[in-house]
């Protein structure tokens, strides 16, 4: 619609850099709020859910604001929510890291364990591997993002059935890392996520941006 | 392997202003640090790094502005070193905007400095910048090369292989490796050392130091290095990023 401006609500739930994600969303064409509040976070067109650090702390942290909840309940409402890095494996059953098991929010099943590679963090600028039918990389087939993490999600497991609604089938976006093999990225009806930072990722991460908040 | 080499530029930084030796015919005003990342970003910089080198308190609030604004303004990944001590100054540089924050010095003096900062905040944000050079004279180390601060002045006698180790094992997410016999000499990067290094961590190596020609980066990324880091030659337009990608991608390394 022109002339819309989408409002988005980035959730703050701890520390990290939120600034760039603020910024970067706002290039894209939303109107953004950095904010912990449930009402606005519930009210938002766009829910962005960053993640820097430890999945126990971002857990914690987002628990004590009742984010899991904001979450589910936007989804429950088709109300579209995008996570970011650990934002994104939050969303996952649970995670594991140096033998910590933490329950996640969820929304998909899945673990998220530590890279099998030679070299972790996986640190840098990566391709993907992406689906067809996908909006989220509209124009953006043959670009690398950027990435920083130690951990990931190496199974897709979301049954999903022939009644399904088309928008509702999960589109997952595949990368790799040293013979490893990752979620980059999925799509799930209101519900999209990227395992690596679209807000670092310069002009490519900024067109992936523009393609969510389009869409909201 | 599908990740790219990242070419890093290094910007020295005083008080918010980018200081030493910026020589970029098309721009106004050389000290400004946002429209210098502006251009290192659209020459292809896969990262930035700035380096602080102000000697007071108020140089670093000020440099803590800075970064705020280049992290506005510019999409690509932020490095901040320099006067890092604390748990706390991590924190007031991430949330002014960097995404890794380099610490030096005060690793050496207190190395449980590495894991209470990656505990925090996840190692992925800690680059464990290390300078070293070869022994010589008295001090002796197992690898033959050892840690150095002030710039390379003063000898620590630490092994610097044996302290990229154990770095890694308190949590480093990467090492800024600076050869202080290649720096500033053009000649290239010291290769033998970032195979020392490469051969005791599994964490991302960057290699600093000895950057003269387009050639020299090739060598650096077959010795084990994960990205380049260089500052004078980017600067004083003796290089183009451009350059030393195409170069790498001749060598037969993948580049963004």
């Amino acid at each position: 619609m022109a002339g819309r401006t989408p409002s988005v609500v980035v959730l703050d739930y701890g520390s990290g850099n939120l600034r760039s994600a603020v910024r970067a969303v706002e290039r894209a064409g939303a109107s953004v709020t950095l904010t912990a509040d449930l009402d606005a976070a519930m009210a938002a067109d766009g829910l962005l859910v960053p993640g820097v650090g430890a999945y126990e702390a971002c857990m914690k942290g987002l628990r004590a604001i009742r984010g899991e909840r904001i979450i589910a309940r936007r989804l429950s409402g088709n109300c579209p929510v995008l996570g970011i890095c650990v934002g994104m494996q939050i969303l996952f059953e649970r995670g594991i890291e140096h033998g910590v098991e933490t329950e996640g929010c969820g929304e998909w099943p899945g673990v998220v364990e530590r890279l099998q590679a030679p070299i972790v963090p996986h640190m840098g600028w990566n391709t993907v591997d992406v689906p067809t039918g996908t909006r989220l990389f509209d124009g953006l087939q043959d670009e690398r993002f950027y990435f920083v993490h130690s951990y990931g999600v190496r199974d897709w497991k979301l049954v999903t059935n022939d009644r399904t609604p088309d928008a509702y089938q999960p589109l997952v976006t595949w990368a790799e890392h040293g013979g490893d093999r990752f979620v980059a990225a999925v799509e799930n009806g209101p519900l999209c996520a990227t395992q690596f930072h679209p807000e670092k990722s310069g002009d490519a991460g900024a067109q992936l941006l523009r393609n969510w908040v389009t869409s909201l | 392997m599908t990740l790219a080499v990242r070419v890093i530029p290094c910007l020295d930084v005083d008080a918010g202003r980018v200081v030493k030796g910026i020589n970029f015919t098309d721009l106004r005003d050389a000290g400004d640090p946002v429209e210098l990342a502006r251009t290192y970003d659209a020459e292809g910089a896969d990262e930035l790094t700035f380096l602080d080198i102000s000697a007071s308190s108020d140089g670093r609030a000020t440099t803590l502005e800075m970064v705020s604004k280049v992290a506005e303004e510019v999409f690509i990944p932020l490095t901040v070193g320099g006067g890092i001590r604390s748990v706390d100054d991590v924190d007031r540089m991430l949330r002014a905007g960097a995404d890794k924050i380099g610490v030096n010095t005060a690793a050496i003096a207190r190395p449980e400095l590495i894991a209470e900062i990656a505990h925090r905040f996840g190692n992925q944000v800690l680059v464990l910048s290390l300078d070293a050079r070869r022994v010589s004279g008295d001090v002796r180390t197992d690898s033959g090369y050892e840690v150095t601060t002030h710039g390379g002045r003063t000898s620590t006698g630490i092994d610097a292989v044996a302290w990229a180790a154990r770095a890694a094992e308190l949590g480093a997410g990467e090492i800024l490796l600076n050869s202080m016999d290649a720096d500033g000499t053009r000649d290239g990067f010291d290769v033998e050392m970032i195979t020392a290094v490469r051969s005791v961590v599994d964490i991302p190596v960057i290699a600093s130091g000895g950057a003269g020609t387009v050639d020299h980066f090739a060598p650096a990324v077959t010795a084990g290095a994960d990205a380049v880091l260089a500052a004078s030659v980017f600067h004083f337009g003796t290089l183009r990023i451009s350059d030393v990608k195409s170069a790498l991608a001749d060598a037969g390394h993948p580049i963004r």
